[in-house]
Order: C-alpha cells, then structure tokens, then sequence
C-alpha cells in the first residue's frame, strides 16, 4: 500500500467506518438504535487502536505537505477518540431517558471527531479549513437535532450565523497571509515570515482575522457571545460534546497556526491573546457568578477556562504549550463529568439544568455527591485535584516568562471564580433536597462516571504522567 | 490593466459590508445567510486576486474548496432555518431572544 495512506490510515478508517454507520442507521429500524451506537462505538475504538499503532516516531509530512502525522496529533487524536467515546455513551443514556434517541447523533459525532482529526493534522492553511468546517457543520446539526425544542433550534441558529461569520474572518485571515507569503504550507509560511523580506503590519493584519476566527471558535471573550446560548439551548447530550473533544481540536488550531505558522511573530501574537485571556477570564468568571442555569454557568466557566489555556500560548515557550495542552485535556476531562452529572441527574420530560436541582444531592447519592465535588474542586483549582495541577503548570511557564502581573490577574480571577464552583458543592452538601427521587440510570453510566470522576482526583494525585506526555507531545 | 490593491480593496469593501449586514440587520435571518454567502466571495475574490498576481495555482484550488463548503453550509443554515421557522413561525432577528443572563 501506499505510505502516504499508511499515514493517514486512522482517517480513512474512519471516514469509511462513518459511512458504513450512516448506511447502518438508513437501512436499520430498531427504534433503540442499538446497532449503530455500536458500531459507532466500535468505529472510534478501531480509529484509537490504529492511531496508537501508527504512532510516529518523527514528523512525517504528506499528501503535498497538507497533512502532518507527529507526536502531538497522535496523543490528540487519541484522546479525541477516547473521551468522544465516553461522551457517546454518556449521550446514548440521555437519548435513551429523554425518548429523542436518533442515529444521527452517532454519525454526525464521527464525522465530528473525523474533522477533529483532521484539524490535528493539518499541515496547511487548506487542511486546517477544511478540517474546522466539517467539525462545525457537524456540530450546527447537532445542535439543531432536537427540532421539537425551540431553545434548540434557536441556539443552533445562532451557533451556525457566528460560526460562520467566524469561519469567514478566519478565511480573510488565510487569504492575507497566503497573499504575502505566497504559500499554503504552515512549514513554507514561517520561513517566508521568518525571512523578513513581507511587510510586517499586513502580515499583522491577516494574522489578527486569523486570531479572531480562532477565538470565535474557542468561545474567548469578547468574541464569546454564542457560548451561553448554545451551551444552554442545545440538548444537554450536544453540549456534552461541544465542550470536550473540540476543545482540544481548537487547541491544536492555535498551534497548528499560531507556533507551526506563524511563530516569527511571536511578539505580536502574545500581545493580542493577552488582551484575550485578561477579557476572557474576568468576563466568564465574573458573569458566571449571576447565573443560576448550571449549563449556562459551565458555559461561562469554559470562557474563563479558555483565558487560561492562553496564558500558555502567551509563555510563548515549549513549556508553555505543553501546559496548555495539559490544561485543555485536564478541562476536557472534567467538563465530561460536570455534563456527564447533569445526564445522570435527569430524568424523561426532566431536565437537571437548574442549579437548585443539586441541592441536597448528598443525601441522594453521596457517592455522587463526592464526584461532583471531585468535579468541582478540580474546576476552581483546588489542590490536588487535577485542575489544580493545570493551573499550576501554565502559571508556572507565564511567571518564568517574565509576565508576573498577567500571572497575578489570573490568580485574583480564579478565586472569583473559585465562588461558583465551591457554591454548588455547598448546594449539595448542606441544603435540603426538594425532592427525594432515587437516581435511575444504568449501571455501566454509573460506573463510567464514577470513573471520570476519580481520574480526576488520581491524575491530580499524579500529574507528571499526562505532563511528561504533553511535553513530549510538544518536544523538537 | 487592474492591479493587486484595486481588486483587494474591492474584496475588503464587500467584505465590510457583509460584516456591516450581519451585525446592523435587526430584521430578517435570510439577510444573515446572504451576508454569510457575501463574506466567503470576497474572501474567493481575494485569493483568485493573489493566485493571479503571484502565478500560483493553490489559490484558485483553494477557492474550489471554498465554493463547495459554502454551499454545504448554506444547506445547514437553510434547514436550520426551516425548523426554527416551524417553531416560532418567524424569523426575524429580534424574536431569537428567548435566553438571556
């Protein structure tokens, strides 16, 4: 066989998996929809398998330098398939619960995960578009699945109108940048950047439609106006999804962009994601305080969580990246269990979205109780769970950087934001429930989230495992 | 003969007005759609501007992309629009506020 189609084989696979699951789910009329779950499942498990084989010792680029195979896409893509994995399954529960099962959720979730991937990968401006457009599309219809819910169809309209207004500036940004240095290739544009010979402040120009695109797409302030409404107005299941694995898809974006790209430039990239993350942190953290819709307010908190995955890119360091790409992992992991809790708590025609539903949980289920606790400690930044531990790294990497005061600004707005997350642990442990319904759900959703949970506390209890990986994801 | 900044400035012009169109319409959705499909041909204009003026062919490539994802999306708007439209049998900007905070 081909080597270049020996790269990219845990792609393929994929797609053509995909396919065959949508095929399944036309010809299939199980109103459980049990066998395209199934192989939907089985697709993501057969792509995570082939993605370790894979697994590269050096950067390998191929299909005209449109594709990149290293080590960092390798561990995204893995976890990319790993937690969307988890997420099905947290997802085919709701479905299950809520009476809205569709098969269309499992195939547009692979195609979702196959852009993913692909944005990983990409190594030029082409592969990076093309890769974010699928992941969107994808998630614009999902979001609008429920067509039976105004909310939904009205977040999706909103998602889609500034995805796309993002996905435009995102494109101008490409074109400036492809019309100065005449290339496509993430490699060619940073040696003609680096050369010197471009006008500085058009190649400035194109690089901020770049950034705001990305930021659009990450949800940073000021460009975070879709974040609440999608988050809240999307079935509890899609937003699952929204805030996990894309996330880490977002990530690999910026450093496909800004560090493969467009690294010369450094100093004016950090100066722009400064403002960036200070706006993000103190909007989301601030606002986040006034709401009393849970899904809105980890909607908020994912805007002041992307304000820290900047913070890493404005080290400007290998070390920074590398934390960076443990915070947005670690955030992945616990925004998995927060939605993941929000399944478990509802029930048919019950949506547990209110932040008085977890009140008294404690008395409930104190087994779950001390998970959403794990969940939430983690998410304000308590030692020594694991979002303590991000934190930490990427806080480290700004004040070796020289930038002590932005250091400080973060530290003073992750004890603001530390107020609603330590709230909810207060709703649980020491209000009374209003009702005393037993938690039904199946055992397997019990199990894994139990598991999440607790890889939550044990990575925080060692943390050097998933840095080493991060660091060596980002080495060379 | 046209040169590179003419076609460029046009490009930008066009580009700001489907900005402008996004954010100063209050009235219709379909308007936001055309806006959209506005934005990605100045960005196409662009790129077929510099693929001419610097003799590379990735550009116009890269257009083709473009046109095809544009029309995918402007698929997903449409419907979206449609099952917005059968329920709050509008679809002007201003009745998309259900959720505040």
């Amino acid at each position: 066989m081909n080597a270049e189609l020996i790269i990219a084989l845990p792609e393929i696979t994929l797609v053509v998996l995909a396919c065959m699951v949508l095929i399944i789910e036309a010809f299939n009329n199980d109103p459980q929809h049990t066998l395209t779950y199934w192989t939907a499942q089985a697709s993501l498990l057969i792509t995570l398998v082939l993605v370790f084989i894979n697994c590269p010792g050096e950067a390998t680029i191929v299909f005209n330098g449109g594709f990149i195979s290293d080590a960092m896409s390798s561990i995204l893509k893995a976890f990319m398939c790993g937690i969307s994995f988890i997420v099905f399954l947290y997802s085919y529960e709701y479905l299950k619960e809520h009476q809205s099962l569709k098969g269309e959720y499992f195939v547009l979730g692979l195609f979702a995960v196959l852009g993913m991937m692909i944005m990983a990968s990409a190594a030029s401006l082409l592969s990076v578009y093309l890769g974010l457009e699928l992941l969107s599309l994808s998630l614009y219809a999902m979001v609008a699945m429920q067509r039976d819910s105004e909310s939904a169809s009205e977040a999706a309209m909103k998602y889609f109108i500034l995805g796309a207004l993002a996905s435009g500036m995102l494109l101008y940004g490409i074109s400036m940048i492809y019309g100065l240095t005449g290339h496509l290739q993430l490699a060619e544009i940073a040696q003609a950047v680096a050369s010197d010979s471009i006008n500085r402040s058009f190649l400035v120009f194109g690089m901020i439609f770049l950034i705001i695109g990305m930021a659009f797409k990450l949800g940073a302030a000021p460009f975070h106006m879709w974040v609440p409404d999608v988050y809240q107005g999307a079935p509890t299941c899609v937003t699952l999804f929204i805030s996990t694995a894309p996330k880490l898809a977002a990530f690999a974006m910026g450093i496909r962009l800004l560090v493969d790209g467009l690294l010369p430039l450094v100093s004016d990239w950090q100066s722009i994601l400064m403002v960036l993350a200070v706006l993000s942190m103190g909007v989301g953290n601030v606002i986040a305080i006034a709401q009393t819709n849970i899904k809105r307010m980890l909607a908020y908190s994912t805007i002041a969580h992307v304000g820290f995955l900047f913070l890493g890119f404005i080290a400007g360091t290998e070390a920074g990246f590398s934390g960076s790409m443990f915070y947005i992992i670690s955030y992945a992991l616990m925004s998995m269990g927060a939605f993941g809790m929000i399944i478990l708590l509802g029930r048919n025609g019950f949506e547990a979205e209110m932040l008085d539903d977890f009140k008294g949980l404690s008395e409930r289920s104190p087994w779950f109780a001390f998970v959403m606790l794990c969940i939430m400690f983690s998410m304000a930044g308590v030692p020594p769970f694991l979002g303590f531990w991000s934190k930490w790294f990427v806080l480290k990497e700004v004040v070796s950087s020289g930038y002590v005061s932005l250091a400080a600004i973060a530290v003073v707005f992750s004890i603001i934001g530390a107020y609603y997350y330590l709230r909810i642990v207060k709703l649980m442990y020491f209000d009374k429930a209003e009702s005393m319904t037993a938690i039904k759900s199946s055992k397997q959703m019990r199990m894994v989230l139990s598991v999440n949970g607790m890889a939550i506390l044990l990575l925080g209890l060692a943390p050097n495992a998933l840095m080493a990986l991060c660091i060596a994801a980002l080495a060379g | 003969m046209i040169t590179l900044p003419e076609v460029l400035s046009l490009a930008a012009l066009i580009f700001c007005i489907s900005v402008a169109g996004i954010f100063i319409n209050r009235k219709n959705v379909l308007i936001l759609l055309m806006c959209i499909e506005l934005m990605l041909l100045s960005v196409n204009m662009n790129f077929i501007a510099f693929s001419h003026f610097l003799g590379d062919v990735h550009g116009q490539v890269f257009v083709f992309f473009i046109l095809t994802v544009a029309a995918a999306e402007a698929a997903i708007g449409l419907a979206i629009l449609i099952v917005l439209f059968r329920k709050k049998n509008s679809i002007n900007v201003d009745d998309l506020r259900s959720m505040k905070g």
